[in-house]
């Protein structure tokens, strides 16, 4: 859209310091950016940004039920499903909820509409909003729920379409989540560290943005102890390095603490600033 | 060591995410312990191959889930599939496979039958021998699915490993999050291992995974990485674990030897870190030895 950029803040592991960026990234923009913590098995950014919470949406995924008395325990919804999360045993038809994808296969199939769904809740979309006018939107997979992509898919449907600036916090790795957090935004900044984890990472992540088609920058964390090998590799790669921030105690007692960067070291705040108009230029002129 | 009788048992090492040490811990305990398999469940991105330089003995495709596959010369463009498709997934034939659910729906629901569902390739996995012994991991494919069949694959193999090896300890590098992946990895373990950092981060990605591990009924253990970068939430975490009696099992100071370990791929009890390598040794005696 014309005048709404996503950007997508993500890592191929955790630690690397995705959180501390995309938090101070946010602060340091005009008024109103709308954040969307997608990493919804363990997010972060609310401690950092502190939001003040005013509404908490419960998110669920569609399962089926089988009504026994109109159910012939034909066997169709046990063959189509792709997950054998609906199986048929002698006359009974048994559904494990922690199995099904929602997809609605088994009901499409059943000759004799014997199922109808329910909704299961896995987990919660909270909204609120945060200093700085930030409008904070945040993921929560329930306990022992094993899909994630779901939550997001609904945080993402929840985020207004119209905001002008949109930063999402993406869950670390390359699968699913990952994919889904991604998808849709207009430039994804990688943030890694210069240690061989950092570099074996990182081009896990390249990989993911390559085949997604969306364009990337890296910034490198604790960007004075380690190896050169991210340069190395950005260099070869032709990725540009947007930031390198030193390992600075300061900074990692704040971390500790969930003080955002910028407000350690308040002249992060221009560059952060310069970042974010380097990328919109990216993104609007290719 | 003892014997190992019936089966091994499985040690998880997890972390709620990342970047807190615990593939640093995952190798030294590789190192210490003997007569084990090492597994590297955290498939999504694996990261204990850079320390334990495996050499590849056997590698096995792993087929995570089948994909749509459309004859668009047979295809009459009639949408049925893309109305049924809950994921987005599929437009008059043309199939996003980032969005594709893997479901089959449209497969069964095509009028023309037109739509095959075809075994995707999705990564491999690999029992390999470091100088540390046996280890079954695994590489994921870009933007695949199904990491947490994956992980399974691998405790599967690492179980077989072992047997045959009559050996008395797996033991399990974690992926991060709570997730299925997660799920996989804690599934009938003997006992995880939490490693955490002194941060309100770290302490709230510990909470949810203890809480996970509570869940599935295994005991739980906990350890502190870099624990002298914030002694106060030290201490908030030592207090959460005697309240929730849940052993604290070590304490591991910061040090920059940790990351040339790691940049020299070495485990820190081979460069023998100071102060690093002794708490680690303490960790594993507290954890392993009973
Ligand atoms: S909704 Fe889909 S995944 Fe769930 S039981 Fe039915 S066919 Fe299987
Ligand atoms: S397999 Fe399922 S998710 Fe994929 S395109 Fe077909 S209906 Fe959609």
């Amino acid at each position: 859209m014309e005048n709404t950029v996503t950007i997508t803040i993500a890592s191929g592991k955790g630690g690397t310091g995705k959180t501390l960026v995309a938090t101070s990234l946010a602060l340091s923009l005009p008024e109103g950016v709308q954040f969307l913590d997608c990493d919804v098995e363990a997010p972060n950014s609310h401690i950092f940004l502190n939001p003040q919470w005013e509404m908490e949406v419960p998110t669920g995924l569609v399962v089926p039920r089988v009504d026994e008395s109109v159910c012939t325990a034909c066997g169709e919804c046990n063959r189509v499903c792709e997950f054998k999360a609906i199986v048929v045993i002698v006359d009974k038809v048994l559904v494990f909820d922690e199995l099904c994808h929602g997809c609605g296969a088994c009901t499409y199939i059943c000759p004799v509409d014997a199922i109808t769904e329910i909704e299961k809740p896995i987990g919660v979309i909270r909204k609120g909003s945060a200093r700085n006018g930030i409008h904070f939107l945040q993921g929560l997979l329930n306990i022992g729920e094993p899909m994630a992509t779901p939550i997001i898919r609904r945080l993402k449907k929840e985020a207004s379409p119209v905001a002008k600036i949109t930063l999402r916090d993406a869950p670390p790795g390359t699968s699913c989540p990952v994919i889904e957090s991604v998808e849709g935004s207009d430039y994804t900044i990688l943030v890694t560290e210069p240690t061989p984890f950092g570099l074996n990472d990182l081009k896990l992540s390249v990989g993911v943005c390559r085949e997604l088609n969306v364009p990337l920058g890296v910034i490198i964390n604790r960007a004075d102890v380690g190896d050169a090998g991210i340069h190395a590799y950005c260099r070869e790669e032709g990725l540009p390095i947007l930031m390198e921030i030193p390992l600075i105690r300061e900074v990692a007692e704040g971390y500790a603490n969930g003080v955002p960067l910028i407000d350690v070291l308040p002249q992060y705040r221009d560059r952060f600033q310069e970042l974010f108009d380097k990328i919109l230029k990216e993104v609007r002129h290719g | 060591m003892a014997e190992a009788k019936t089966s091994p048992r499985q040690l998880t090492i997890i972390s709620g995410k990342g970047g807190t040490g615990k593939t640093t811990l995952t190798a030294a305990f590789a190192q210490l312990t003997e007569n084990k398999v090492m597994a590297d469940c955290d498939v999504d991105a694996a990261d204990l191959h850079l320390i334990l330089e495996p050499t590849i003995k056997k590698s096995v495709p792993f087929y995570g889930g089948r994909n749509p596959v459309v004859d668009l010369d047979a295809c009459t463009k009639c949408g049925v599939c893309t109305e049924v498709c809950r994921f987005g997934a599929i437009h008059d034939g043309v199939v996003d496979l980032f969005a594709c659910d893997h479901c089959a729906l449209c497969a069964h629901a095509c009028p023309e039958q037109v739509i095959k569902m075809e075994d995707a390739h999705s990564g491999d996995w690999f029992v390999s021998e470091t100088r540390f012994g046996p280890m079954v991991h695994a590489r994921l494919g870009i933007a695949e699915e199904n990491s947490g069949k994956l992980v399974t694959m691998v405790r599967k193999e690492a179980m077989e490993v072992a047997k045959k090896g009559s050996r008395s300890w797996i033991i399990i590098d974690g992926p991060p999050g709570v997730g299925c992946p997660v799920t996989a990895s804690l599934a009938g373990v003997d006992k995880v291992l939490v490693i955490t950092e002194p941060t309100l981060s770290g302490i709230h990605d510990m909470e949810r995974v203890l809480s996970l591990a509570t869940h599935f009924n295994i005991p739980a253990q906990v350890c502190i990485n870099k624990f002298d970068i914030h002694l106060a939430n030290t201490r908030q975490i030592e207090a959460y674990c005697l309240e929730k009696g849940i052993e604290l099992v070590g304490k591991i100071p910061f040090h920059r030897g940790v990351i040339e370990a790691m940049v020299n791929g070495k485990t820190v009890i081979e460069t023998d870190v100071p102060e690093v390598a002794p708490a680690i040794h303490q960790i594993w005696e507290r954890v392993m030895g009973e």
